[in-house]
């Protein structure tokens, strides 16, 4: 008997000792959330937010009143701001946190980098329910503020929030790219501006402001410096050349189709024209901005939400000011292959609610995500800069319609350029398009803009990029970017990879838990049974 | 007298051999070995050409996804090495002096002459330099001239800078003050009743490092004496490594 108990002790230690390590290895995996019946109003909640600024300090000071504003409110929940001036710092550190599992409550982001997060079990909270809760959800009966109701919200800019057929994040803001256009240089090489640009038409004229006069100036400018045409985002023009064009990108299984025929010709296309000089990247040169305000730039391509920066009265400025030249800007829709039929992309920042052991506190975090899509949020960092709202409730609503109407008033809120880029957006809401989300999609899109910046190096640098070369690039940049590693079909969207058999030790804990778990029950079938025979001795005697 | 020629001889052929140390010792690290550039020769290079050189690992400023960035200098200028190919491992043998040949590509961004695309290999070899004082250069075509070396700015005035509230600060968070605590430090010092502009950044000096700290404590007013990196940004935008408030 003796030994027995001695074999259970250690068992019981054992088990003591693997439960914990279960829980550690458990702890990667967040329960799915589900939504309470009630917010718990008698806690207090301490919500992380970790938030993207343009470097834009009245951008950081919405963030901060919307916070405050928030928590009088809510005086039980309190926000913390953390603030990042880049998407990717953001990604890198909540792929850092998920493994320490202590991912933000509240984070900007784009539905790219959430389909990485998502590889975690549980680690982004879907949101459909909340979306649909009578008291909490979109326009719910319990929240202390006017929220949009779920139909309220642009259906395009919250549909690019799901994933797998689930919702995964809110839409904060939404942008496009715009080309800003020294419109004095381009009458002054001969041409007239249209209305809609196509690619033809921009290399045409990038190329024929090259003219230089016997001292090396350029003749439009004056200068020695000159790049006609620079685009800001890389991936965003080889993703937006594609689809105009009708080729491959990904399906929206994750399938890479990215290295094409059609890719190649395009690149070869591009590569002419950094060759000459005609066309540059912000990789390459520098701000697009820059440039153009400095009367060394016709075409800058860059977001609409970078147009406080673009034009000589830009009420943001990143250049001394005796660089400044006067001219006018005008502003267009990206170039087209198909005027008739303009696609432009749709980005901007979402905001996902992550995950918790606490549900409780996951309510409490999708409270405040949820009050970044009332009106006074929506439309006051809407006009920080060339932003569009995400929610028909704050489009359609007197103080955003009077913001549009009073274009050029003055030049700052009202800064003319800023103005038409948005309008720019809200003209064509329905011509822009966003790309499948799956995980690894955000590498995809690295690799599509990293195919153009290597071209243009290499053009820069001397060499022929021909066919041997691009079949050098694309096997290069797919190795780069680990896409040869994707496997076929897509690691899909829903972060369900097979991730293989289990390794050794895991599988051996699992059966020395299995096996305790046996031994107990013997041990207490053991003791039961002999328990009976010694009543029934008793009773004998 | 045969006592005192022969100390005197003893004494020449001690202080010859000494020369001859000193003067071998910086005539081989500063050598450059076969197809390097001289700094003249590199500063004379077109924008995208291939350029190899040779210099001492100054300062380092952020490594990641096997890339490092580097200021690095030899006797006669500077050079910024932007997203150099570096292991991890690699990254923890360029310490401050480290010799190092790099192969790469001239490149010019915002202004900024640096080499990207690089490639390196470790000599043998050490080599600190001293800051040189650019306090005249500042607001002078001469200034361009000594780009991404370690300079020294000396007996300037902190000047105020408008935070995002538009009150005066002796700095800001990020250039407009839209950051926080470990984002880029900017602030205004004065000479002469000119004022520039200059920078702690992040990558290079964190917020826990002394200069970091330093800055923060600054007072409109407070005379300093700088040390940094002469970066440039659509101008010149010095990277503050030091500050001492006199």
């Amino acid at each position: 008997m003796k030994k027995l108990k001695r074999c259970a002790a250690l068992l019981l230690a054992l088990l003591t000792l693997c439960l914990p390590l279960s829980g550690c290895h458990g702890s990667r995996g967040l329960d799915a959330f589900t939504v309470p019946e009630a917010f718990d109003e008698t806690r207090d909640y301490e919500i992380t937010f970790w938030a993207k600024n343009d470097t834009n300090k009245t951008q950081t000071a919405i963030y901060e009143s919307a916070i405050a504003s928030f928590e009088s409110l809510y005086p039980n929940i309190h926000v913390t701001l953390r603030l990042y001036t880049d998407y990717g710092k953001i990604y890198n550190d909540v792929i850092t946190n998920i493994a320490t599992g202590t991912t933000p409550n509240v984070c900007i982001t784009y539905p790219d980098h959430i389909a990485t997060y998502m590889t975690g079990s549980n680690t982004v909270a879907p949101l459909d329910g909340l979306f649909a809760d009578a008291q909490y959800g979109l326009g719910g009966s319990a929240l202390r503020y006017d929220s949009p109701a779920y139909e309220e919200v642009v259906p395009q800019f919250l549909e690019e929030c799901a994933i797998g057929g689930q919702h995964y994040a809110i839409p904060y803001m939404r942008s496009t790219e715009a080309c800003y256009i020294n419109k004095t240089y381009v009458e002054a090489l001969g041409y007239e501006l249209p209305d809609a640009l196509t690619w033809d038409f921009i290399w045409e004229v990038s190329e024929a402001a090259l003219a230089q006069d016997a001292d090396g100036n350029y003749r439009v400018n004056g200068q020695k410096v000159l790049i006609p045409f620079i685009y800001k985002s890389t991936d965003n023009m080889m993703i937006q050349m594609l689809r105009q064009s009708g080729a491959g990108y990904s399906t929206d299984q994750g399938d890479i189709l990215l290295f094409n025929d059609d890719t190649a010709s395009l690149l070869t296309t591009i590569a002419q024209h950094a060759k000459t000089g005609a066309f540059s990247t912000f990789k390459i040169s520098s701000y697009p901005a820059n440039f153009l305000n400095a009367g060394q730039c016709i075409f800058a391509v860059d977001s609409t939400a970078g147009a406080t920066w673009m034009g000589s009265g830009a009420p943001l400025l990143d250049i001394s000011p005796d660089k400044l030249v006067q001219f006018e800007t005008a502003v267009r829709p990206i170039p087209q292959f198909d005027p008739d039929n303009p696609q432009m992309i749709s980005q901007g920042p979402s905001v996902c609610v992550f995950n918790k052991a606490d549900p409780q506190e996951v309510l409490a975090s999708w409270l405040f995500a949820q009050y970044l899509l009332t009106n006074d949020v929506q439309i006051a960092y809407a006009q920080t800069e060339g932003y569009v709202p995400v929610t028909l409730k704050a489009q359609q609503s007197d103080e955003y319609q009077d913001y549009l109407s009073r274009a050029g008033e003055d030049g700052s809120l009202h800064y003319a350029v800023k103005l038409q880029a948005t309008q720019l957006l809200l003209d064509h809401v329905g011509d822009t398009f966003t790309t499948p989300v799956f995980n690894g999609s955000a590498s995809l899109r690295d690799a599509a803009g990293q195919l153009i910046e290597n071209v243009c190096k290499s053009v820069r640098r001397g060499q022929v990029v021909d066919d041997a070369y691009l079949d050098s690039l694309y096997r290069d940049v797919s190795s780069l970017y680990r896409l040869d590693q994707l496997s076929s079909g897509g690691t899909a969207a829903a972060g369900k990879a097979d991730l293989g058999p289990l390794p050794f030790t895991a599988a051996a804990l699992l059966a020395a838990l299995g096996v305790t778990w046996v031994c107990i029950a013997l041990y207490v079938v053991f003791t039961a049974v002999k328990k009976k025979s010694l009543l029934k001795k008793g009773n004998a005697h | 007298m045969k006592k005192f020629i022969a100390l005197i001889l003893a004494l020449l052929m001690v202080l010859s051999l000494a020369g001859c140390a000193a003067g071998g010792k910086d005539a081989d690290v500063f050598a450059k070995s076969e197809g390097t550039m001289t700094y003249a020769e590199y500063a004379a290079a077109p924008v995208d050409s291939q350029v190899t050189i040779e210099a001492f690992v100054q300062a380092k400023q952020s490594w990641w996804e096997d890339k490092a960035t580097v200021y690095a200098m030899d006797k006669d200028g500077g050079y910024f090495l932007y997203d150099m190919a570096c292991s991890e491992a690699d990254y923890e043998k360029l310490t401050q002096g480290a010799k190092i040949k790099v192969t790469g590509y001239k490149g010019e961004w915002a202004g900024e002459v640096e080499i990207m695309d690089a490639t390196f290999e470790l000599m043998d070899g050490s080599y600190v330099a001293e800051a040189v004082d650019a306090t005249a250069w500042l607001g002078t075509d001469e200034l361009i001239n000594h780009m991404n070396q370690f300079v020294a700015f000396k007996g300037m005035t902190i000047e105020p800078s408008t935070d995002a509230d538009g009150n005066e600060a002796a700095f800001l968070y990020n250039w407009d003050g839209s950051g926080e605590d470990g984002n880029d430090l900017y602030f205004n010092a004065s000479i002469n009743g000119q004022t520039y502009n200059f920078c702690v950044e992040s990558y290079l000096c964190d917020n826990t490092t002394d200069v970091y700290n330093a800055v923060e404590a600054l007072n409109i007013g407070d005379t300093v004496d700088m040390e940094g990196f002469l970066y440039w940004y659509e101008g010149a935008n010095p990277h503050v490594t030091s500050i001492t408030v006199k």
